[in-house]
């Protein structure tokens, strides 16, 4: 804590906010903390399965291991970026913090992306919800695979489209439309991704709504509180990388 | 210890302003230990010792993100502890189900 105080004359006449803190980013608080269960339980599910199956497939060789391993960079460096723009708009440098945001958000597609290639690679070699290739007797392995990190991904996807929000506001629809449309077509129909790439198009949606039912400037509040989300999906991946990956790497 | 420099609003809402340094100190610090995981990826260690040592360095590394880039450490005392401790107490509930799957190792499925 820091050891200074001063006082806004003005607070003395109100009585303070709960934990001295803004009723929109305890909300955020809030909601982080019912998610966390949520992936908590799906973790849980995944390493029980894991230690207690002798013959749990090891189907991640050296190249997802890099892989995975440049997602997890990607995504504490956007963390890193993110945090900067929240700094630069509490200063009330509005501008860097557009840029920060932006930065971050190139971060967080790159891992999509990535994850995207990783998911299509482990298809193309059998894997499905319902079974795998490198142990028939764990049909398991494909189901809580793809929840867990299917989940996570949408997790990435919907905070991209929120951090744009907050940074590029009108802007963004027409660039989310594009994306979509580029996603959508340019993957062949056979692919998971030809399908989710219309999760960009329910969020052009209702960012849509948000934006022209509830226009707004964003301030230093709604930048930080749209951090604390990012964060937290940075958090859960500081879970699922080393539960999921380097738990079962395949060791040559 | 001083992290910051804190002020209250006209709103009564405590303010926050931050040293840019330990924003790139956490980051590295996140970054080492994301390296040591990886590294005992390698090692081929029995799973349930793996595990153990994999979620540790997890909880470190969500600790760091919680205090640092969340801000957790400069909120006040109260938020600190209504927030965390639910939480904690909630995940660790769940941890009960990892005795059920060293038993299934060792007995089998009954």
């Amino acid at each position: 804590m820091a050891d200074v105080a001063m006082h806004h004359p003005a607070a003395q006449a109100f009585e303070p906010p709960l934990f001295r803190t803004n009723s929109k980013k305890l909300g955020m608080w809030l909601f982080i903390m019912s998610d966390s269960l949520t992936f908590g339980a799906l973790l849980f599910a995944y390493s029980y399965g894991r230690i207690s199956n002798l013959a749990w497939p090891m189907p991640f060789g050296s190249p997802s291991i890099m892989r995975a391993s440049i997602m997890t960079f990607f995504l504490l460096s956007s963390s890193l970026t993110m945090v900067l723009g929240v700094a630069a708009a509490g200063a009330g440098r509005m501008a860097a913090a557009t840029r920060w945001i932006l930065a971050t958000m190139a971060l967080g597609a790159g891992f999509v992306v990535l994850h995207s290639i990783e998911w299509t690679g482990l298809i193309h070699e059998g894997l499905t919800p319902f079974k795998n290739p490198w142990a028939a007797g764990v049909p398991q392995f494909g189901g809580t695979f793809f929840t867990l990190t299917g989940m996570h991904m949408l997790h990435v996807s919907m905070g991209v489209i929120y951090l744009g929000v907050v940074a590029l506001r009108k802007k963004w629809i027409p660039i989310l439309l594009v994306l979509w449309l580029l996603a959508w077509l340019l993957t062949p129909a056979s692919s998971p991704f030809h399908y989710g790439a219309h999760v960009l198009l329910l969020g052009a949606i209702v960012a849509s709504m948000i934006l022209y039912f509830k226009p707004k400037q964003y301030d230093a509040v709604d930048i930080e509180v749209s951090g604390l989300y990012w964060h937290f999906v940075d958090l859960v991946w500081m879970f699922i990388f080393p539960l999921v990956y380097l738990m079962s790497t395949r060791i040559t | 210890m001083a992290h910051g420099m804190q002020t209250l609003n006209h709103e009564g809402v405590i303010v926050h302003e931050h040293k840019i340094g330990q924003f790139f100190w956490v980051w590295g610090g996140l970054l080492a230990l994301t390296a040591i995981e990886v590294y005992l990826g390698y090692q081929n260690l029995q799973p349930l010792k793996m595990l153990f040592i994999l979620l540790g360095l997890s909880i470190i590394k969500s600790a760091l993100i919680i205090l640092y880039f969340m801000h957790m450490k400069f909120e006040i005392r109260s938020m600190r502890y209504v927030l965390m401790t639910a939480l904690i107490v909630c995940l660790c509930l769940m941890s009960v189900f990892f005795a059920d799957a060293a038993r299934i190792i060792s007995l089998g499925v009954r």
